[in-house]
C-alpha cells in the first residue's frame, strides 16, 4: 500500500473542512481526487505533504506517518500546489537545482538530474532562461519537475492543469501519462471530472469533506448518476403510450414531444425492470419503434452532484 | 564533506539578493551618506581650524560621530533586510513548496538570518576604506575600531533576528516592518528615555526620603535599561570615562558590554527559537 489514509479530519473550530477520510492506493495507481472548491481537496493534499496537521486521523505514504514523520514523509513526496509562485531572479536550471540542495542531492547528481527532468517538461531549450520569463504553462511544468527533482514515489499535484490553455493542459496531460508508465503513485486533484476520467486509475468524488464515491470511472459514475433519462419513440398513440409509461412505479417526470412522436422520462428501475417494462409495454401493444438510453457524461454527473453543495 | 554544510537557503537568498538592484543601490546610498558625512566633516575641521591640518583630537571626533552613524544605518537598515524573510516567501506563494523540501525549520531560519547578515557585513566592510581615513590622521587605536565592528555585529544579529522572528509570525511583510521598526524604537530611543526617568526618580528618592544621604546609589532597573541601549554601549566603547560614570550613578559594577552581550544573545536565541517553532505552525511537529 502506497497511500493509507484512515480517518483523515480536519476541523476549523465548528467548521469541519474534512470529514473522516478512509482511502487507499496501491503503488502505480493514477488517482483523480474530484470535488467542488472548498470540497476538502487542498485540505487533503495539504495534510499529506505534512503542510497541516490532521485534526484526527493519520496517513501513511510508504509506510511513514504524516503525524509521526513528517521529515520521512517529505522524501517519499513530490507536491505541486494549486498556487504557486517562482523565484523571479533565479533561472530555470537556479530553480531546479536549489530545490534538488533542498532534498539534500549532491551537486553533482544534481547536474545529471537537471538536464534530464527539463528534457522531462520539455524546458531543455529554457534551461537558462529567468523563471519569471517563462509563460504559466511553462512554469506549471517546471513546478512539476522540480516536485520529482528527488525522485518521489508518489506525486501530490493539487489542480496542476488550472488556468492553462487547451495546448498546455495537452501538453501536461502527457507528461503526467509519461509518469504513470515511469509506475508513479499520483494523486490529481481537479474540480473537472473528465479532465481526470481519461488518465485516472481510480476516482473519489469529495464533496463537503466527505469521500462519496470511490473506484474506476464506470463505477463512479454507476454509483452517482442516479435516475436514467429514457427516450421512447412510439409509431402512432403518443398518449396511450405516456398513460402506460406513467403506471410504472420507476417512472417520473414523463415528458410528451408530438412532433417527434416521443414520450422521454426519468427510470429509476434496474437492468431487470427495465426489461420488463418493455416486455409489458409490447404485450400492451405500444408500438414502440425505439427506446434509447440519454447518455450522461461525466461533466453532467460531477454537475449533479456538485448542485447540493452549492446549495448548501 | 562541504555540502553537508551547504545551506541551500542561504545560498540561494545570496544569489537572489547580489543580482537584485535594490541591494546595489542600497549600498550606494550606505556609502554616499558615508562619504557625504567625512567629505563634509574635514571640510568643516580643516576650515575652522584655518590651518589646513587635522589634530589626532578631531579625528577621534570624526571616527566617533562616524560609528554613531554607522549605528543608525545598521539600525535603519536591518529590519528592511529581514522583516521580510519569511512573509515575502509567504506572500509570494513559495513557502509550502520550500516547507515540504527535507529542509528544517532551523536551516532555513539560519539561511534567512545568515543571508541577511552576510549582506549587513558587507556593507560595514565597504565602509571601511571611509574609516580608513581616521588612521591617516591618528587618534584611534586598532582595538576600538575592532570593538566597535564586534558591537555592529552583535547588534545587527539581534535585530535580524527580531526582524525574522516578526516575519515568521506575522503573514505580511509590513505587519513584519512595523513590528520589527517599533522594536528599534523601543531599544533604541525608549529605553534611554527610561534609563533618564529612573536615574532621576532614584536621584529624587535620595534627595528627599532618605535617611542616609550619604549612602552609594543602587539603581539596577535603570542600569538594565541603559545596558540594552546600544546608544549607551557605543558611547562606553568610544569613551570608556562614561562607563565610570554611569557606574557611579547606578552603583552597578558589571560592565555595561558584559550585560549588553548577555541581553542580545539571549534576545537573539529567543527569537530565533520562536520562529523556529513558528515557522511550520500548521503542524503539530516542528521537523
Amino acid at each position: 500500500m502506497m497511500v493509507d489514509i484512515q480517518g483523515l479530519t480536519k476541523k476549523y473550530g465548528s467548521f469541519t473542512a474534512l470529514d473522516n477520510l478512509t482511502l487507499s492506493l496501491d503503488e502505480g495507481v493514477v488517482f483523480g481526487f474530484v470535488g467542488a472548491n472548498g470540497a476538502g481537496k487542498s485540505t487533503t493534499f495539504s495534510i499529506l505533504s505534512t503542510l497541516l496537521s490532521p485534526s484526527a486521523g493519520d496517513a501513511l505514504i510508504n509506510g511513514k506517518s504524516v503525524v509521526r514523520e513528517p521529515k520521512e514523509v517529505r522524501k517519499q513526496i513530490g507536491y505541486m500546489p494549486d498556487f504557486f509562485g517562482v523565484y523571479d531572479q533565479l533561472k530555470a536550471d537556479e530553480y531546479l537545482d536549489f530545490y534538488g540542495a533542498s532534498y539534500g542531492l549532491p551537486a553533482a547528481e544534481r547536474r545529471v538530474l537537471i538536464p534530464q527532468l527539463l528534457e522531462l517538461v520539455n524546458l531543455t531549450e529554457k534551461r537558462f532562461e529567468y523563471v519569471d520569463l517563462l509563460s504559466r504553462g511553462m512554469k506549471q511544468r517546471l513546478c512539476l519537475a522540480r516536485s520529482l527533482i528527488h525522485d518521489p514515489k508518489v506525486l501530490i499535484l493539487d489542480e496542476p492543469a488550472s488556468g492553462l490553455d487547451p495546448r498546455a493542459r495537452v501538453e501536461m496531460r502527457d507528461i503526467l501519462k509519461h509518469l504513470k508508465s515511469m509506475g508513479k503513485t499520483i494523486l490529481i486533484s481537479s474540480h473537472i471530472l473528465p479532465e481526470l476520467a481519461e488518465m485516472c486509475d481510480e476516482i473519489g468524488v469529495i464533496d463537503n469533506g466527505k469521500l462519496i464515491a470511490h473506484g474506476n470511472v464506470a463505477q463512479i459514475q454507476d454509483q452517482l448518476q442516479g435516475d436514467k433519462r429514457i427516450i421512447v419513440k412510439v409509431m402512432d398513440d403518443l398518449e396511450k403510450a405516456r398513460a402506460f409509461f406513467e403506471e410504472d412505479p420507476f417512472v417520473s417526470s414523463i415528458e410528451m414531444t408530438h412532433g417527434k412522436n416521443e414520450v422521454a422520462f426519468n427510470y429509476r428501475g434496474k437492468t431487470m425492470d427495465q426489461v420488463n417494462l418493455l416486455r409489458k409495454a409490447l404485450l400492451a401493444d405500444i408500438s414502440i419503434f425505439s427506446l434509447t438510453e440519454e447518455e450522461k457524461d461525466l461533466e453532467d454527473v460531477f454537475m449533479a452532484i456538485t448542485k447540493g453543495a452549492d446549495e448548501k | 564533506m562541504m555540502e553537508r554544510f551547504s545551506n541551500p537557503v542561504l545560498l540561494k537568498e545570496l544569489k537572489l539578493r547580489f543580482r537584485s538592484f535594490k541591494s546595489f543601490s542600497g549600498l550606494m546610498f550606505y556609502l554616499a551618506v558615508l562619504c557625504i558625512f567625512v567629505t563634509g566633516f574635514l571640510l568643516i575641521y580643516t576650515q575652522f581650524s584655518g590651518t589646513g591640518f587635522f589634530r589626532p583630537r578631531d579625528s577621534f571626533t570624526m571616527f566617533a560621530v562616524l560609528s554613531v552613524i554607522q549605528m543608525g544605518l545598521v539600525m535603519f537598515i536591518t529590519p528592511g533586510l529581514t522583516a521580510g524573510a519569511i512573509s515575502t516567501e509567504r506572500e509570494k506563494q513559495t513557502l509550502n513548496i520550500l516547507l515540504t523540501t527535507t529542509q528544517s525549520s532551523t536551516q532555513i531560519i539560519v539561511g534567512k538570518l545568515l543571508s541577511s547578515v552576510a549582506f549587513l557585513v558587507l556593507m560595514l566592510l565597504a565602509g571601511l576604506p571611509l574609516y580608513s581615513l581616521v588612521f591617516l590622521f591618528g587618534g584611534v587605536s586598532p582595538s576600538q575600531l575592532i570593538t566597535i565592528f564586534l558591537f555592529y555585529l552583535v547588534t545587527l544579529i539581534a535585530i535580524g533576528s527580531i526582524g525574522i522572528m516578526f516575519s515568521t509570525i506575522t503573514k505580511r511583510t509590513i505587519v513584519s516592518m512595523i513590528a520589527t521598526y517599533g522594536a528599534m524604537i523601543f531599544l533604541g530611543g525608549i529605553t534611554a528615555f527610561l534609563f533618564f526617568v529612573g536615574v532621576s526618580m532614584d536621584q529624587m528618592f535620595m534627595y528627599s526620603g532618605n535617611p542616609q544621604p550619604n549612602a552609594a546609589p543602587f539603581s539596577p532597573i535603570p542600569y538594565f535599561w541603559a545596558s540594552i541601549n546600544p546608544g549607551a554601549l557605543m558611547v562606553t566603547i568610544l569613551y570608556p570615562e562614561m562607563a565610570t560614570s554611569l557606574e557611579s550613578a547606578v552603583g552597578v559594577s558589571i560592565p555595561v558590554w558584559v550585560s549588553y552581550l548577555i541581553f542580545y544573545v539571549l534576545l537573539t536565541a529567543f527569537c530565533l527559537l520562536i520562529a523556529i517553532r513558528k515557522l511550520r505552525a500548521n503542524m503539530k511537529t516542528n521537523r
